[in-house]
């Protein structure tokens, strides 16, 4: 045991001075070397832990055992009996939370980086396009996705691959919810998205964008058009900030500077028409994984100053440890303990500065931040089109989704949902919890329409 | 892809266009709204469903070239066609037998109206328009605003066609001396404040169509969030019909201008390109 090397083996970084201000993939990958020696400080466990840290059970001991033999096409394949999409898991799961949290490695060492080596095979598959189609029967039958987020993509690869026809509808322009709008390009490259949900349309699955469904088609009417239907709206809606001079100019929600900068290209503008519209000075507040990215985006345009204000400690923060790291070394200044009491306006409307008060051990100071944009990352809440425009299904106070435990059916028969607008407490809205509920539902779909599925 | 099948110019910088979308024509009410993204590199920009024909399969949209998305809208011709159009958007007006509705439309604000007007009319109740324009040659759909108003006033700023001045005078004229049971007011935000300042004395529910900076139009991103009485509300999911007496006008108008530094920078690039 003592030949296992104590520090893992990191994968090179873009360095901070220059990342800081493109949208490069900061971290770079492993090269074949990198994954081989990483995957050999695995101890083949006789009760490998770490699964039991995985959401979706994927068997890593196995996968992590044929990269150490240089056979990747069986990693790729192990890995993928749990989870469709290791190019995108790999890179954004909260690993230390999760699988690496339970590896015991972790007691004494620094545990096996299962993340990088599951991107690692991801990105090898793509590359050599190892995704097969399956020579596959088909059914007649016809499901419905509503949303293409990971919850919807997921759903929908697994109904296609049972052989129903499945059509995804989706409210916007793209494909791919938060991974297209929210994740920026400098974590999760664009290309690997568009990459699955290509695969996913060469297995037949069509993707019809601009159909916001509760609008130009409620549920019901799609109940009587498919034999089955998956809700994957998440959880979209942004949460106020609800304090003094949230409405002024230079003040918005994440999920509109994001958009604005991901979906549409702003910082592309004006080539692209859509502006971003942040100032020199910018605060974000929270200190999830969406104000981390509102962060370091904002970081790239350029301004003299990126905060993020946070309530409570760093060390409470509930974002990925590694975009924690990443922020503070592109520069981004934290203004821990701290709330934000009201936004100062100047004379026409625009933000002039933020009225803040600092909490330390029993003593509390209030101090003026000088900043031109607030952007809020305080949480969303579930989108309420669907719930609106579809009187029978029930949902709760928060207005997420009631589903069956076990089928993830709601309490319309043949409708099924999954994701973050299912959120119920003490879940995880996480890329992967979405995925898992999306194959979970669509099994409850199969076994619904009285089809066995394989295991 | 969208074709559209049929454009007609109302003034140099007003114009329609109708756009095959078939599905949306299916699925409109009056009252709601579109969200057009031309091309990849444009802007995605919310538009009222002004008519919508579902046997035809076409929705009409009525277009004022403010600035450069709408602007680079003008180079489109019949038979083009257009990356993305989404809707319907937002919530259907109220279609019901008020009594006597007053329908107040202010310049663009005509088009969107005419939906409002005609399912109100076929629905019983006796419908009186108010329409203003600038000037008599900005006039538009009077025609079929008569088919379906009781009554129509017709107004121009500079008394070209029809009664001089304000629309508000005519609104004040009517709630004075009738029963006014409704209000309807859709144009610029100026003219929406002085239609629901103008009638909040006599008590008479008065919905305006509000038209604050939309970027997806679903309820994702809270830019186009509008304060009514003490409530925030979403125009894009909540709207954009909302109560004229509560609408908070003097935020909505300064949010407006968010972006205004950045338009005149886009307006420019728009002038170069038409320059070469
Ligand atoms: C900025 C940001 C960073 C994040 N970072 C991480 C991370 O690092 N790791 C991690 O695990 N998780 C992260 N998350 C959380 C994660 O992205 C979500 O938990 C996950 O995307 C939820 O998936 P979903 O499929 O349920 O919904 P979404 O991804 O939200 O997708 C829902 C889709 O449905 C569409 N839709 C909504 N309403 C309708 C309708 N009426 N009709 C048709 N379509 C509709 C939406 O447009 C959207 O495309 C992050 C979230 C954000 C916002
Ligand atoms: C629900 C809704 C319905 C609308 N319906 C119509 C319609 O039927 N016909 C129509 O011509 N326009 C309508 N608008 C306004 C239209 O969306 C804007 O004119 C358009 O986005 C301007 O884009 P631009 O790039 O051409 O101009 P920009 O460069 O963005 O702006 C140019 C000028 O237009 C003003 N402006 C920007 N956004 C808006 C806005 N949302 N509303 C009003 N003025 C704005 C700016 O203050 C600026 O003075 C509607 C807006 C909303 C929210
Ligand atoms: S899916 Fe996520 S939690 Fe599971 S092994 Fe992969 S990185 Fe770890
Ligand atoms: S717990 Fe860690 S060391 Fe053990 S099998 Fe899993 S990854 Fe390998
Ligand atoms: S336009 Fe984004 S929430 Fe309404």
């Amino acid at each position: 045991m003592s030949k296992i090397e104590i520090k893992r083996t990191l994968p090179a970084h873009l360095p901070p001075q220059t990342r800081r201000h493109d949208f490069n993939e900061v971290v770079c990958g492993y090269t074949v070397e990198e994954a081989v020696a990483e995957a050999g400080r695995c101890l083949q466990c006789k009760k490998p832990l770490c699964i039991t840290g995985c959401p979706v059970k994927i068997n890593i001991k196995e996968f992590i055992n044929f990269i150490a033999q240089k056979d990747y096409k069986s990693a790729y394949k192990t890995i993928t009996d749990a989870n469709l999409f290791p190019s995108i898991t790999g890179r954004v799961c909260p690993q230390e939370k999760q699988c690496e949290a339970a590896c015991v490695l972790g007691n004494k060492r620094e545990p096996v980086s299962i993340g990088h080596l599951e991107r690692f095979v991801g990105d090898m598959a793509r590359r050599e396009a190892w995704h097969e189609i399956h020579g596959r029967q088909t059914l007649p039958k016809k499901a419905a996705v509503v949303g293409s987020g990971p919850a919807g993509l997921a759903c929908a690869y697994d109904l296609a691959k049972a052989g129903l026809t499945v059509i995804v509808y989706e409210a916007l322009h793209l494909p791919g919810g938060v991974l297209t709008y929210g994740i920026p390009q400098f974590r999760l490259p664009k290309e690997i998205v568009d990459s699955e949900i290509e695969n996913l349309t060469r297995l037949g699955v069509e993707i019809k964008t601009n159909s916001v469904i509760g609008r130009i088609h409620t549920i019901e009417e799609l109940m009587t058009r498919f034999d089955v239907v998956f809700i994957g709206t998440g959880a979209g809606y942004p949460m106020g900030l609800a304090v003094k001079g949230d409405a002024l100019n230079g003040v918005m929600s994440a999920n509109e500077f994001l958009t604005r900068v991901n979906l549409m290209h702003g910082y592309d503008f004006p080539r692209y028409g859509t502006p971003v519209g942040i100032g020199k000075n910018v605060a974000v507040i929270g200190c999830g994984n969406t104000a981390i990215d509102a962060a370091r985006t904002a970081m790239r345009l350029r301004p003299d100053n990126v905060y993020i204000v946070y309530r409570k400690r760093l060390e409470d923060s509930p974002a990925r440890k590694e975009e924690l790291r990443h922020a503070q070394e592109e520069g981004v200044q934290f203004v821990c303990r701290t709330e934000t009491k009201e936004i100062l306006s100047d004379a026409e409307g625009w933000v002039s500065g933020m009225d803040c008060l600092r909490s330390d051990e029993g003593s509390s100071a209030s101090f003026l931040l000088e900043v031109d944009t607030v952007i809020y990352a305080l949480g969303t809440l579930a989108n309420p089109i669907i719930s609106r425009t579809t009187p029978k299904l029930k949902i709760d106070k928060g207005g997420y989704i009631y589903t069956d435990k076990d089928t993830l059916m709601t309490s319309i028969p043949g409708i099924f949902a999954g994701g973050d607008n299912t959120k119920t407490q003490g879940t995880f809205t996480t890329v992967i919890h979405a995925m898992s509920t999306g194959r979970r539902a669509a099994r409850g779909m199969l076994e619904y329409l009285n089809f066995s599925i394989e295991e | 892809m969208f074709e559209i099948t049929r454009i007609e110019n109302f003034s140099p910088t007003t114009f329609l266009w109708e756009v095959r979308a078939p599905e949306i024509a299916r699925a409109a009410r009056p009252g709601q709204f579109v969200i057009v993204h031309c091309d990849e590199t444009s802007e995605r920009i919310p538009l009222t469903i002004a008519d919508f024909d579902a046997d035809a399969g076409t929705v009409t949209i009525v277009i004022q070239a403010a600035g450069k998305t709408t602007l680079d809208m003008m180079a489109y011709r019949a038979g083009d066609r257009i990356a993305n159009i989404a809707g319907p958007l937002g919530q259907p007006s109220e279609i019901e037998n008020f009594g006597t509705v007053v329908l107040v439309g202010g310049g663009l604000g005509v088009a969107p109206v005419y939906p409002i007007l005609r399912a109100l009319k076929i629905r019983g109740c006796r419908t009186i328009a108010i329409i203003g324009f600038r000037n008599e040659s900005l006039i538009f759909w009077e025609g079929r605003f008569r088919d379906y108003s009781d009554e129509l006033i017709i107004v121009t700023d500079d008394g070209s066609y029809g009664e001089k001045g304000l629309v508000t005078q005519p609104l004040k004229r009517l709630i004075t001396e009738r029963q006014i049971d409704r209000v309807i007011a859709i144009g610029p935000l100026v003219m929406m404040r002085a239609s629901a300042e103008t009638t909040h004395p006599f008590n008479i529910p008065t919905m305006v169509s509000v038209n604050p900076i939309m970027v997806d139009g679903t309820g994702m991103c809270g830019s186009c969030r509008v304060s009514l009485g003490d409530e925030v509300k979403f125009a894009c999911i909540d709207g954009p019909d909302m109560d004229g007496h509560l609408v908070n006008f003097d935020e909505l108008i300064i949010r407006q201008r968010r972006f205004v530094k950045y338009e005149r920078q886009s307006l420019q690039l728009h002038e170069k390109k038409c320059q070469k």
